[in-house]
């Protein structure tokens, strides 16, 4: 790409242009990808039904180990469910909470922060008062807290983590909202008359999407972590419905005689997680030149 | 830092107290579900009952004066009897305490044992292969999910090779009188080497499933701190000095690298009091995380309401004593 | 005469970029005999801190020496091995550096910063003769009631005074050579002329050998016998200092003597140098200050070399014999 061009592009492109430079970031990448072509074409390439229970394939090891079968590759759980097929649909509960939590999470935070740093006074103090709040719990605390007052449940799941995580957008936006606020686009659009509606959502937000689209991914592992625990601990989605934290738990109870059944859906979940991990890395690397060294 | 601008970080810190206790106050009681019908949900109680109890419990009041006497009984401790205890939440809190202290303070000082070498050796060794070997330690170490990480250390060091026990503080035949609840303290106190090496050993796989990840974060803390001291002209300066390379790096750069070492190393102190809730259900950990899950499943609210407030007031405790750590060793900042 | 305390050979220090090898310093050549003073004059990013930043071998990673010869007190620094230079260093070579708030850690107090190099250099046997020797070092540089403010912090002290603490850290162990890197910037004039009269005082009566680092061309003309001018890297004039100052051989140094205030022509006009110092990462094999030179010709763009130019001086200009004096 020549200077010329890279003058060209936006902040958004050029950050994009150097993503794409980074091999790493894009193995990742290639990784979340595949995670997720898998949990949405689960239905069409698993085995079989991940609740279908057989209790004469009971701890049955992977398909490598004595006793396995190429019919169900990575063994069997405890009621005799194919693992791989449970897998496959579980990543449908990690990535779907995940993304919706995230997602949802960055429109509050970004509105939020945005309205915080831009409007200041009351506001501001208001919004503060309860980041500082939110961030007063520990997050396992505050989420497992939640959950059982709440109970259990997909739908609650994604409530409480979105309490909490939209906190950590709006402390990016509110803080580049700061800033921009003192530029000169936004004295001239003050100047020509715009109201503050237009100068937050047209002027400052294109400005602030980079940072927001970093803590996002960032972010999100985290997530993905905390669904994980939340099922692990019963708190999360219910039965039969798979979710990488469950299995982990149900197969606690036979690890001297079957380790596959709580070591793999682990697996899932740390690789899935490392992929974010390393792509967030990535994306803040190429949007943020100001975190280069950190 | 003089006397008033501790009071003043002091004074801060009260809102967020406040908030934290209404967050927590909303929580017990907005929950659907009338706690006065599980309370009563296994005996024969007539609606005229259930009306007492509910009157007794001040639930027939409004939302801010119920408020006003959460807030009041909290701060003398007072959070009701846990329903399946039979005896007030505070005192089965407080029986809990010293196991999860134990297992969190044996967790951080890990913690910090493993992160300050790595992280010193990374910064010294800019972007050489050892540095981008413990970047990528680190990352896998952040990405590792903390109950399966024990899991699998169990798998291995308990069921496997039977290094370590499966689970539990110590074994049932090495039991000691309970004088401080610290089994590694009571233990030497009723000078059983036996019973501390068996208190060691259950301890063990816990701090390292608690621990480990946290060194990852810690050693990166450590790594960014300490590179950008190593460029400092104080460093250069010492180095001038004719002084050995030992003596700059672990006097000179290290003691100023650590102040935000040791601020991050506190408020993780405050995470990992809540990552426990985790941990101990994973190794049946007799601390309070286990008997706030537990309780949560028996629908035990009372305990689980004054859990969470403690929680959540150490971890702001945490936060304010962090803050007071980075003032307290930076003679720069000090008032 | 003696044999210089210091002398530099040819020395070559380069910086790998990301753009590629920054030459910091090239090919320069010095010499500095005890009890004498050398002023070297360059703006920032002419090579004058790397080059002694070279010779006391601290050097940050990535930069490396690639060439010459440093020989101390006859004893060739580069091929010294760590430890022996370590020994030199602070102990016969001392740096004393121009920001004394980063240069002293904030976490010691003055006395542990002073006493740590007494007692490295076995100089005071124990700690109580080397805090005795730190009050007696910093009440020479003119601090009041200095044993009493030994477990000072840095923070603690005045610019002034921890300007001068700094100094008499460096000359602690008695150093023969000290190169002083832009050292009175910070001072105001009284404490300035104070440091500088101390400095004169142990070059007369120590044979100290001074490396005084600095853009100030004033403080130069008043201290310093010799002086050395840097550009871009490289050496571009030398010579004693009063015939360079009154008749330069070189046309970056007449810029820097007439962007400067004379105190007897205070009305005179300023003319700063116009342009900008060239991309270290991208230069050519020509002279490099001829892109903010008004007497370049095309026959700069050929390689110059520093030749003699009179009065026991060097000049890498080519047009020097022509510059009226």
């Amino acid at each position: 790409m020549s200077a010329a061009e890279a003058g060209a592009l936006s902040p958004l492109g050029l950050g994009l242009e150097r993503f794409r430079a980074n091999r790493t970031a894009l193995l990742a990448a290639a990784v979340i990808l595949l995670f997720v072509l898998a949990a949405l074409s689960a239905p069409w390439i698993a085995p079989h039904d991940p609740a279908d229970a057989d209790l004469f394939r009971r701890l049955q090891p992977p398909a490598w180990l004595e006793g396995g079968e190429w019919g169900f590759p990575l063994g069997c759980d405890s009621l005799g469910r194919d693992i791989l097929s449970r897998l496959l649909f579980g990543a449908r509960v990690s990535l779907l909470v995940a993304a919706i939590v995230i997602c949802i999470a960055a429109v509050i935070g970004t509105l939020a922060g945005l309205a915080a740093g831009y409007l200041r006074g009351w506001t501001d103090t208001l919004i503060g008062r309860l980041v500082d709040t939110l961030l007063g719990f520990p997050y396992l605390v505050f989420a497992i807290g939640l959950m059982a007052m709440m109970g259990p449940g997909l739908h609650n799941i994604i409530l409480v983590l979105v309490y909490k995580e939209w906190v950590f957008s709006c402390r990016v936006v509110r803080g580049e909202t700061l800033a921009a606020r003192e530029q000169d686009y936004v004295e001239a659009a003050r100047a020509l008359g715009a109201g503050p509606g237009h100068i937050m959502l047209r002027e400052i937000l294109p400005n602030v999407l980079s940072p927001v689209l970093v803590v996002a991914t960032f972010r999100m592992a985290y997530v993905i972590i905390m669904e994980a625990s939340l099922s692990f601990l019963g708190l999360g989605v219910q039965p039969p419905t798979p979710s990488w934290g469950s299995m982990v738990a149900d197969g606690r109870d036979f690890l001297v005689d079957a380790w596959w059944v709580s070591t793999l859906p682990g697996l899932a979940i740390l690789m899935l997680v490392l992929a974010i991990n390393l792509a967030s890395q990535g994306l803040r690397d190429a949007f943020d030149p100001r975190l280069h060294s950190a | 830092m003089t006397a008033s601008r501790l009071l003043e970080r002091l004074f801060q810190t009260l809102p967020v107290l406040l908030g934290v206790s209404l967050i927590v106050f909303l929580m017990i009681t907005l929950t659907p579900g009338d706690p006065v019908e599980i309370m009563l949900a296994d005996s024969r109680a007539t609606p005229e009952q259930a009306a007492v109890l509910r009157h007794d419990l001040g639930l027939d009041r409004p939302l801010p004066e119920r408020f006003l006497i959460f807030l009041g009984r909290a701060l003398t401790g007072d959070f009701g009897i846990s329903f399946f205890h039979r005896r007030p939440v505070w005192d089965v809190l407080v029986e809990r305490l010293p196991a999860t202290i134990e297992l969190t303070l044996a967790a951080i000082l890990l913690a910090l044992a493993v992160a300050i070498p790595l992280g010193v050796a990374a910064a010294v060794k800019r972007d050489t292969w050892m540095d981008r070997a413990l970047s990528a330690i680190s990352l896998f170490g952040v990405s590792l999910p903390g109950f399966w990480f024990g899991i699998l250390l169990i798998l291995l060091f308990a069921v496997q090779w039977g290094i370590f026990p499966v689970g539990g503080r110590t074994s049932f035949d090495l039991e000691v009188a309970r004088i401080t609840g610290f089994l590694l303290i009571d233990t030497l106190l009723a000078g059983r080497l036996d019973a501390f090496g068996a208190a060691l050993r259950h301890l063990a796989l816990p701090a390292i499933t608690l621990g480990l990840p946290t060194a990852a974060l810690l050693a990166r803390v450590v790594r960014s701190a300490m590179a950008e001291v190593l460029t400092s002209d104080y460093v250069l300066f010492a180095e001038a000095k004719g002084l050995s390379r030992g003596r700059v790096l672990l006097r000179h750069a290290l003691k100023n690298a650590l102040i935000p070492v040791v601020t991050v190393a506190a408020i993780e102190t405050g995470s990992l009091l809540g990552g426990n809730m985790i941990v101990e259900t994973v190794f049946g950990w007799p601390g309070l995380g286990r008997l706030v899950v537990e309780s949560i499943f028996a629908r035990n609210y009372p305990l689980v309401q004054a859990a969470v407030l403690f929680y959540a007031v150490t971890y702001v405790v945490l936060n304010f004593v962090a803050d007071l750590l980075y003032t307290g060793l930076n003679p720069k900042v000090r008032l | 005469m003696n044999p210089p305390l210091l002398s530099v050979r040819g020395l070559r220090t380069v910086f790998p970029t990301r753009r590629g090898p920054v030459v910091a310093a090239d090919d320069v050549d010095l010499e500095i005999a005890e009890g004498e003073a050398l002023g070297i004059v360059g703006e920032s990013g002419s090579g004058k801190s790397v080059t002694f930043l070279s010779v006391l071998g601290l050097l940050r990673p990535p930069g490396r020496i690639e060439a010459g010869e440093i020989l101390f007190a006859g004893r060739d620094l580069r091929r010294l091995p760590h430890a022996e230079l370590r020994a030199l260093r602070g102990r016969q070579m001392a740096l004393a550096m121009q920001d004394a708030l980063s240069a002293l850690n904030p976490a010691f107090t003055i006395g542990t910063q002073v006493t740590e190099t007494l007692l490295t250099h076995r100089i005071a046997p124990d700690m109580r003769a080397a805090r005795a020797q730190a009050a007696a070092l910093l009440t020479r540089v003119g601090i009041p009631a200095a044993a009493e403010r030994l477990d000072d912090y840095p923070h603690q002290f005045s610019g002034g005074m921890r300007q001068r603490a700094m100094i008499a850290i460096s000359l602690a162990a008695r150093p023969r050579l000290l190169v002083a890197d832009e050292p009175t910037t910070a001072l105001d004039v009284t404490l300035r002329a104070q440091v500088l009269d101390l400095l004169d005082t142990l070059r007369r009566e120590d044979g100290l050998a001074l490396a005084l680092i600095t853009h100030d061309l004033a403080v130069v003309a008043e201290r310093c016998p010799r002086v050395m001018v840097m550009y871009a890297g490289q050496v571009v004039e030398s010579g004693p200092t009063e015939a360079v100052i009154a008749r330069p051989r070189h046309p970056y140094t007449r810029g820097l003597l007439e962007s400067l205030p004379r105190l007897e022509d205070p009305d005179r006009p300023l003319h700063p140098i116009p342009g900008q110092v060239p991309d270290l990462a991208r230069l050519d094999p020509g002279c490099r200050f001829r892109n903010r030179c008004g007497m370049a010709i095309a026959e700069c763009a050929a390689p110059v070399t520093l030749q003699p130019a009179g009065e026991g001086r060097l000049s890498r200009c080519i047009r020097a014999p022509e510059m009226a004096p």
